[in-house]
């Protein structure tokens, strides 16, 4: 085949372009809008820097690809009045295009299987975090060796009138959570993911990590943030309604500041224990049941209870019925429906509120409240 | 096979009684465009959703269920009907047989088709809405957590998984025993071949998606545990059986579509397809590794690092049989006297954008990168390259090429070739954008975005519109071309077109090859 | 080759419809089961053996100290209150050691439950043996009452070298519909 270099200089116009957007990609860093970004771990950089080698390997091929192509589009056209060739196979050429891209995909497989191995060697880690996928919510636990773990729910904050267009969007447009995930810097961290109901996947491109949260079934994966900062990422694997409003925030801070934050989180689940103690007004109730309301209910319930994926609390039965059967639904949720039960979810505070709340908002005026102290003894009993 | 030497029948009776190959093969044809169209609705329906960040226009549950039926329209009612449609149409003609080898269960294997489609629409009327697990409907959200509807789904895939194995065994036993004297295998036109071998990965393969979806059924209703952990089954073991249908699928879909490029781009080349026998290895190899590749889908679920390694080589292997036929296609160009007619323009923006699908898949088969691409708009710009620029672009140039074949007269050019431009930068300005905001961290399938994907998003939107619009531009085009379209009467519709159907009378008539032809 | 028929396209078409068939009972008889061997065999999705593991002559490597974390987890609609009454050990491979997990049935009825394992690291899952184990039964639980489960176990001493950490999860999921059966004849 002749193949004249003078003339494809100047088809190179078109891939020069191409190269030129490429280019722009690599040179955006991390958080790009238009590339992958490296992100904040060793294995994050690894793993963007395969996925440029690839990239450009690619660019290359298709540069002389098209080349050829568009030599031919300009140059071989009936309307120059060129007498077709005759030729329809050559031997040489054929095994020459066969066998060289063999060599390339090698070494495009020889990084890709060093990173892999990296990737998988989840061992040695220095604080083990399992996370439990929910519809539609991240639960957060500390696997502590010594004493209790603590553990979390981790819910998207992003008010429904953002999302549905009555006040303007935040910064952090669904990237934003009410607890973000604390993780200490310079730290290998094990993730231990599991779902509750369907699968998940924990995303964090920040992290270089994507797994799957099988119900029943625990996978592993691990990360060392390197530097300090908030990470956001989302649920990647379609679970239903609300798939696309799960995000995850994760913080990565000092060493020193974890330790703090960790300490507080164990006083704090003390702290709500003796709250369970304490006497609330109606008023009281009626505040914190609505924040928890909306992070907890909300999804399924509707913005004013009129119901959705779940029943209306909006004049419902139950939410003007028996105050105890109220209590058992939350606590224990409705086997054979996606009401799920809660009682393993909410503090006794926060249970206690949020059935007061329903049954005293959205036009259900009952008048009647619950202590935290009824929902202790209600699951003791 | 009553009335052999008279025309088709009169009315209605025509078309639900017919066994005439060309009759079947329209049929599929307008069956598959309006199954295009309505999947292509919801598409419009999502990118409208998806134009600005916040909910406008549908909710979140039913934004899912346009997505699942998206999906699964596009896959088993637009491209795979119509290149059944195509097959029917073309294989008798190609191999100078006077009709299919069935032709009696080439009628049932459309007629089954038009209410199985019916049914799972009208899901969507349905309490608890259509089906919204995704077109990959992974268990337990198919299963446990599924509305109503998953019971007319499953029925549904049943009843096109038989439509497709009866047409499937219909176009092999057509080619392996109603080929002309003098046919053999290694002169057959690549079309043919393309099908054969695409036909016998349908047969091994769509029993398995019926199986799939018959564990899921008795899963839901008959108390069987294979998808749950808690009666010991396993919600992995449903993706392992969907990708081991899934990923021959993927080929299913396109190597049809090889095959009409390779008729196409010689007979506007003016030279014969450079390396006919390589393309057959080709395709053959391709049909082989597309079975041992399926779990590259699935590079998160936590498999052991060695069943990654072995996916991620053998899936870079099909980089080689994928390279060699562009290479081929391009070494036809070469040297040729290329002349761009409709059909021309859709088969070279195939070859482009299929390669750069190519390219974008052999990222994806990189493990240890797709563990940052896996489930991103990347995945989803990725197989709208490989679907709509492989398959719909490829099935679109067969339109062109063959319609005045068909029908005796000619589409409009300038209509022809405006169509093609449209779609061509309606095409990429919807998916191209998709491949940033998937690398930037979009997940799929989400009915709404953060901020910081906005623009891309727009844009994307604003493609799929236009690339929307331009199909109406394609139906207006070929209805205008059948009804009054400029009479053609050559043989050879184009100069360069190599093959037995072009020694038919055009427009082609409605028996044909009742006597074999002699084949040098 | 076989012959089905005299006729060359019924003959083409029997072979193909057969193979159609065949495929479809491939799924039933061939993957299903073989996923299963494969998941015993790799560990996948870090599965367990379900049957109890007969003891061999063990010798106890004192050297080495393996710490076993315990998970527990409720799936969706599973209203029980469970846990591990340890949430880690430090065992030796080779000894044998018992632990309990606790569960609490908080609805008036009697329910039954299903425990299902997972081990992570999954390579670890081979090694890792269960002589008596609650998850090798559903365990049914009257209305309000408690029950401590026993778990008892031995780490291989073949237990690759670099992995120093075992976590078994328990998912407990609500069987009492699918077992309604059981109850019944309780």
């Amino acid at each position: 085949m002749g193949f004249k270099a003078k003339q494809l200089c100047k088809l190179a116009l078109g891939p020069v372009l191409l190269f030129m957007s490429v280019s722009a990609m690599a040179a955006g860093g991390e958080a790009s809008s238009i590339n992958m970004t490296p992100g904040v771990t060793e294995l994050g950089r690894e793993v963007y820097d395969l996925h440029m080698i690839i990239l450009w390997i690619c660019v290359a091929i298709g540069v002389a690809v098209f080349g050829v192509m568009f030599y031919s589009i300009i140059f071989h056209r009936k309307s120059r009045g060129v007498i077709p060739a005759t030729f329809h196979e050559s031997t040489t050429v054929e095994i020459a295009w066969t066998v060289v891209p063999f060599f390339i995909l090698i070494a495009m497989a020889v990084p890709a299987t060093t990173t892999l191995l990296t990737l998988y060697d989840t061992d040695n880690s220095e604080l083990d975090i399992l996370i439990t996928g929910y519809q539609w919510k991240w639960k957060y636990e500390y696997l502590n060796e010594e004493g209790e773990n603590v553990s979390f729910f981790s819910n998207l904050r992003t008010p429904q009138a953002e999302i549905y267009n009555d006040e303007a969007k935040g910064e952090y447009y669904l990237l934003e959570v009410d607890e973000p995930l604390v993780l200490p810097v310079d730290t290998k961290v094990r993730f231990l993911v599991t779902a509750n109901d369907v699968i998940h996947s924990w995303w964090v491109p920040a992290l270089a990590v994507k797994r799957d949260a099988i119900p029943g079934f625990i996978n592993e994966t691990w990360a060392r943030p390197t530097e300090q900062g908030i990470y956001r990422g989302q649920c990647s694997e379609l679970c239903g309604k609300s798939h696309g409003f799960m995000p995850i925030v994760v913080n990565v801070v000092s060493k020193e500041e974890y330790g703090e934050w960790i300490a507080a989180k164990q006083s704090e689940a003390t702290e709500v224990k003796q709250l369970t103690s304490q006497d609330f007004t109606l008023d009281e109730l009626m505040v914190r049941g609505e924040s928890v309301y909306d992070t907890s209910c909300l999804a399924c319930h509707g913005a004013n209870g009129e119901g959705g994926v779940g029943n209306a609390i909006a004049g419902s039965a139950v939410a003007t019925g028996d105050i105890n059967a109220h209590l058992e639904i939350g606590i224990n949720g409705v086997p054979g429906t996606s009401m799920q039960a809660f009682g393993g979810q909410l503090s006794d505070v926060d249970m206690a509120a949020v059935i007061t709340y329903q049954r005293n908002a959205f036009g259900n005026n009952m008048g009647d409240s619950l202590q935290p102290v009824d929902v202790y003894n209600y699951k003791e009993r | 096979m009553g009335d052999h030497h008279h025309g088709p029948a009169k009315g209605l009776s025509r078309w639900l009684f017919t066994t005439n190959h060309k009759d079947i093969g329209t049929m599929y044809l307008w069956f598959s465009f309006s199954m295009f169209l309505l999947g292509g609705f919801f598409a419009m329906i999502i990118r409208a959703e998806l134009f600005q960040p916040g909910m406008q226009l549908i909710e979140p549950a039913f934004f899912n269920q346009m997505t699942t039926l998206h999906g699964l329209i596009m896959v088993f009612g637009a491209i795979m009907p119509s290149f059944v449609g195509l097959a029917n149409w073309l294989i008798p003609l190609m191999i100078g047989a006077p009709d299919m080898a069935l032709p009696r269960m080439n009628n049932w294997s459309f007629w089954i088709l038009p209410p199985a489609f019916l049914l799972l629409a009208s899901t969507l009327f349905m309490e608890g809405g259509a089906p919204a697990a995704g077109w990959t409907f992974y268990a337990p959200l198919s299963t446990t957590y599924a509305g109503p509807s998953v019971t007319y789904f499953i029925f549904c895939i049943h009843v096109l998984g038989l439509s497709s194995i009866m047409g499937s065994i219909n176009i092999i036993a057509t080619v392996m025993n109603m080929r002309a004297p003098g046919m053999t295998y290694m002169k057959m036109p690549l079309f043919v071949w393309t099908w054969l071998i695409t036909a016998f990965l349908l047969v091994a393969v769509m029993p398995v998606l019926a199986g799939a979806v018959t564990m899921m059924l008795m899963d839901v209703h008959f108390g069987t545990s294979f998808f749950s952990a808690a009666g010991g089954g396993d919600p992995v073991l449903f993706q392992h059986i969907f990708w081991f249908f899934g990923h021959p699928e993927v080929y299913i879909i396109i190597l049809p579509a090889f095959g009409v490029v390779s008729q196409i781009i010689p007979a506007f080349s003016r030279k014969p397809l450079f390396g006919y026998d390589s393309m057959v290895y080709a395709t053959a190899s391709i049909a082989f590794l597309s079975f041992i590749v399926w779990a590259h889908h699935m590079y998160t679920v936590g498999m052991p690092v060695a069943g990654e390694l072995f996916f991620m080589y053998a899936t870079m292997l099909i980089a080689v049989p994928t390279g060699v036929k562009v290479f081929n296609w391009i070494s036809t160009m070469w040297r040729g006297a290329l002349s761009f007619e409709t059909p021309m323009l859709f088969s070279i923006g195939f070859i482009i954008l299929f390669t750069i699908g190519g390219f974008t898949g052999l990222m994806l088969s990189i493990a240890p990168a797709d563990f940052q691409y896996h489930d991103s708009y990347f995945v989803v710009a990725h197989f709208h390259y490989v679907m709509v620029a492989g398959a719909v672009f490829s099935m679109t140039a067969a339109i062109y090429f063959w319609l005045p074949k068909w029908c005796g007269r000619m589409y409009n050019e300038t209509m022809g070739k405006t169509h093609f431009w449209i779609s061509f930068i309606g095409f990429n300005l919807a998916f191209f954008p998709q491949h940033f905001v998937g690398l930037a961290g979009m997940p799929r399938r989400i009915p709404d975005y953060a901020l910081q994907f906005a623009d891309f998003n727009m844009m994307s939107s604003i493609g799929a519109f236009i690339y929307g619009a331009s199909q109406i531009l394609f139906l207006y085009n070929v209805i205008a071309t059948i009804v009054a379209g400029d009479p053609v009467s050559d043989e050879k519709v184009w100069d360069g077109a190599e093959g037995l159907e072009w020694t038919l009378p055009t427009p082609v008539p409605y028996h044909t090859f009742e006597t074999p032809p002699l084949v040098k | 080759m076989l012959k089905l028929s005299n006729n060359p396209i019924v003959n083409t078409s029997a072979k193909l419809a057969v193979t159609a068939v065949i495929m479809f009972a491939f799924v039933f008889v061939v993957m299903v089961p073989l996923y299963n061997v494969l998941c015993d065999v790799l560990g996948i999705n870090g599965k367990t053996n379900g049957q109890a593991y007969t003891a061999v002559e063990a010798r106890v490597d004192e050297s080495r100290t393996i710490t076993i974390q315990f998970i527990a987890t409720n799936n969706a609609g599973m209203p029980w209150e469970f846990s591990p009454t340890k949430t880690a050990m430090k065992v030796h491979p080779g000894a044998v050691n018992d632990t309990v997990f606790f569960a609490h049935n908080p609805r008036p009825d009697a329910m039954i439950a299903q425990a299902i394992p997972s081990i992570s690291p999954s390579r670890a899952a081979k090694y890792f043996h269960k002589t008596e184990c609650f998850c090798f039964n559903q365990q049914p639980l009257d209305g309000g009452s408690s029950a401590e489960m026993p778990l008892q176990f031995i780490v291989d001493q073949d237990l690759p070298r670099d992995i120093g950490t075992i976590t078994l999860s328990y998912t407990i999921f609500d069987v009492t519909d699918m077992a309604s059966g059981a109850l019944a004849a309780r």
